[in-house]
């Protein structure tokens, strides 16, 4: 009715929050292709005998030790950022700019922590990468799993100055980015398992 | 029941005060950025169509090169197809979905406008490193280490452009809808762009996670994935069947939308449309195998073993068959729609029929491609099935740029001079894949160009490929030509010249910077039809 008073168009649903959610998707076939390229390469390799475990798969090379007390920090270390990020949407929800600030400080330090704890693990296993078909695929792999934490991180501080500059109207954007870390979560127990783990 | 509220002057962002071209690089506007992706998708069109010509032209006499080398010919068959794939059917029908889609929805802006125009930056970079790294001898099989490498890292920045650009519509279609306006209630080529869009970001990231495999590989191991002849065997899945249907689903939103409006009806069975473009999506399965996925048929033998072929079953109907049968119900209902229609005389119909029906001709004999037992796998019957769905693809585009066109550029295609281009550029498709499938049987290896010998007439069907390519490079030169006479000098199109019944022939041709000065309220699935017939406004 043209007559009616002037009215804006109502604002995007949960945009960034839906936005979060679909590159969380892609990002999950992205993962999930590449470990799944990687298990048909180790399920092809052929066995080989270990002194402590019988005949195993011939796939990563018998000189590399994965250092898997720094491995299953990096996975607690992920959680403890899912704690951190959920705590800074409980406290905005509530207002609570004190601790919803302390809670985004939390999730960047403990993320910056995940890549520490990463970078320790490259410099400790000293693979070289072009030592074969393992050592390759283990750099590309784990490179993907550094970029999107990088890239998480980004979306803290990015999160942590929206909620700083605009307050407690931000809270869906911190909901999203709870999204995030909880996906990438989700993403590195898969990798840990895969990669660390099984070997 | 539809209403429309007045609003104040939107401040969506214009850069219609920078210098044009500081205007062009910084656009935020999904309509420019859907012109942009379209104009580079139509160069890319036209390089690839030259590339073809000159691939199929070499293949006519296979006793030596005549007009490329054993270096330069593999090369240029890998450019012809990353041209028409990734150069030119994706940004135009990614253009396309940019451009359009918001305005079908009611929205002011597409959602992330920036990371929509970054899309196409990010997009046009990758596929241009791509082309110089082929041109250097890089690309798949290349003989350049350093140029395969750079191929392969553009190949992953070209792929996430368009993903970034499908985040765009996808979050355009979930978000920032008109009120009113359900999902299953927005217009058919908004539809298919979402459904186009989820299927393409959960499909190009696995492309961008093996290419990065085959990247550090390639550059530092060579152990893994058979160097630079390895590339095509873990990617190549992108620029075939039945990849090339998801890259197409966007554009069978066209043919649902304008068909019924070009016929002066409504379209039969809606729910059943969205089904069937839903099912056209099932083809992203291709992703997750990284190769064809082929049926042993086995005789008679087939049916004593059904149980072991379960199998083999599962993964062929999922793959092969149910895009398949997306696609014949998306044709099904077109028929059904134009039964009780009475159609005008206009351009974009022969596009999206024909365009429809070689697509559907590509993925019918991809069917009959992989099944083992035809024999087929390693011939250039594959050759045939690609240029069927891509050249209808392209089709399936001009008709969507005849239809929208006056939207974007307020000026519209004369019928009279497009319907020609619709029925030889069929008759281009048509022959070109039919000559190449029929070439196949005959045992035409694929892959080459030289050095082969087969039991057909090979120089008659090899022939008649090369004049149906040329005449599809001249097809689409005359549209280009055309388009761009048209659209800058030709007749003004007015607000709504097709008398549609969705939103975006509710705004003015072109559209102000934030689309709609009214915030429209919908209440069924032809908005503009309700406020036609209401006398709301008109």
């Amino acid at each position: 009715m043209l007559t009616l008073p002037p009215s804006p168009q109502p604002a995007p649903k949960r945009q960034v929050f839906v936005g979060t959610a679909l590159v969380s998707a892609a990002a999950t076939m992205l993962v999930g292709g590449m470990l799944a390229i990687w298990s048909q390469f180790r399920a092809d390799a052929p066995f080989r005998e270990s002194p402590r475990r019988g005949p195993i798969k011939d796939w990563m090379p018998k000189d590399i030790v994965v250092p898997e007390v720094a491995a299953n920090m990096m996975l607690i270390a992920f959680f403890v950022v899912c704690v951190m990020a959920q705590w800074a949407v409980w406290s905005a929800k509530r207002n609570d700019r004190q601790h919803a600030g302390m809670a985004l400080g939390m999730t960047l330090l403990m993320g910056l922590a995940t890549l520490n704890a990463q970078l320790f693990i490259w410099s400790q296993m000293g693979v070289d990468v072009r030592g074969g078909a393992f050592n390759s695929m283990f750099y590309a792999i784990t490179g993907v799993m550094t970029f999107l934490v990088i890239a998480g991180l980004v979306y803290t501080a990015v999160a942590t100055f929206r909620y700083l500059g605009r307050g407690n109207s931000d809270v869906p954007t911190l909901s999203a980015h709870a999204l995030y870390w909880y996906f990438l979560t989700v993403a590195f127990t898969a990798v840990w398992f895969v990669v660390y783990v099984q070997k | 029941m539809t209403s429309t509220e007045t609003h104040h002057a939107a401040g969506a962002a214009s850069s219609s005060d920078a210098p044009a071209i500081a205007a062009w690089l910084t656009t935020a506007d999904h309509k420019q950025v859907g012109r942009l992706f379209i104009g580079t998708g139509l160069f890319g069109l036209l390089g690839g169509l030259v590339l073809a010509v000159l691939v199929a032209s070499e293949r006519i006499d296979a006793e030596g090169f005549q007009l490329l080398d054993s270096g330069s010919a593999t090369q240029v068959l890998s450019a012809a197809r990353l041209l028409l794939t990734f150069g030119a059917v994706a940004p135009l029908v990614m253009g396309l979905a940019v451009a359009i889609v918001p305005l079908q929805l009611g929205s002011r802006s597409i959602a992330f406008p920036r990371v929509a125009a970054s899309g196409f930056w990010m997009w046009l970079t990758g596929l241009t490193l791509s082309v110089v790294a082929i041109i250097g001898n890089g690309g798949p099989s290349g003989g350049e280490s350093e140029m395969v490498d750079l191929y392969l890292a553009a190949s992953v920045v070209m792929v996430l452009g368009l993903a970034m650009a499908a985040l765009s519509i996808a979050v355009t279609g979930l978000t920032s809808r008109t009120p009113g306006m359900g999902l299953l209630r927005a217009p058919f080529f908004s539809w298919s762009s979402f459904v186009g869009s989820i299927a393409l970001l959960m499909s190009l990231p696995v492309f961008i996670g093996t290419s990065v495999y085959l990247y550090v590989d390639h550059r530092y191991a060579r152990a893994a994935f058979g160097g630079n002849f390895g590339v095509n065997n873990w990617v190549g899945w992108a620029i075939s069947q039945p990849f090339t249907y998801v890259l197409a689903i966007p554009i069978l939103g066209f043919v649902l939308d304008a068909v019924p409006v070009l016929g002066r009806t409504r379209l039969a069975q809606r729910p059943a449309a969205n089904v069937a473009v839903g099912l056209v999506s099932v083809a992203i399965f291709a992703s997750l195998t990284h190769r064809a996925v082929t049926l042993p048929w086995d005789g008679d033998g087939f049916f004593s073993g059904l149980g072991t072929k379960i199998a083999d079953l599962l993964p062929f109907g999922l793959v092969n068959v149910i895009p398949l049968l997306g696609l014949l119900g998306v044709l099904g209902l077109t028929l059904l729609t134009l039964k009780s229609a009475k159609p005008m005389l206009a351009a974009p119909l022969p596009f999206a029929v024909l365009g429809l029906l070689m697509i559907l001709l590509g993925a019918t004999s991809h069917l009959l491609y992989t099944v083992e037992d035809a024999a087929l796998g390693g011939t250039i019957f594959e050759a045939g099935s690609y240029v069927a769905v891509t050249f209808g693809t392209v089709l399936l585009a001009f008709g969507g740029l005849t239809y929208w066109g006056p939207k974007l550029w307020g000026r519209r295609i004369p019928d009279k001079a497009a319907l020609p281009l619709a029925l030889l550029g069929f008759v281009a498709t048509a022959l070109g894949s039919l000559s190449y499938m029929i070439a196949g049987f005959a045992d035409q290896p694929a892959g080459v160009v030289d050095g082969f010998a087969y039991s057909g007439p090979q120089e008659l069907w090899n022939v008649i490929t090369t004049g149906a390519f040329a005449l599809m490079l001249l097809v689409s030169l005359a549209f280009v030509g055309l388009a761009v006479r048209s659209f800058t000098a030709g007749e003004a199109a007015g607000d709504d010249p097709w008398d549609g019944t969705t939103l975006e022939w509710a705004t003015s041709s072109p559209p102000p910077a934030d689309n709609f000065s009214d915030l429209i309220v919908v209440g069924s699935e032809y908005p503009l039809a309700d406020i036609k017939n209401s006398g709301k406004v008109g």
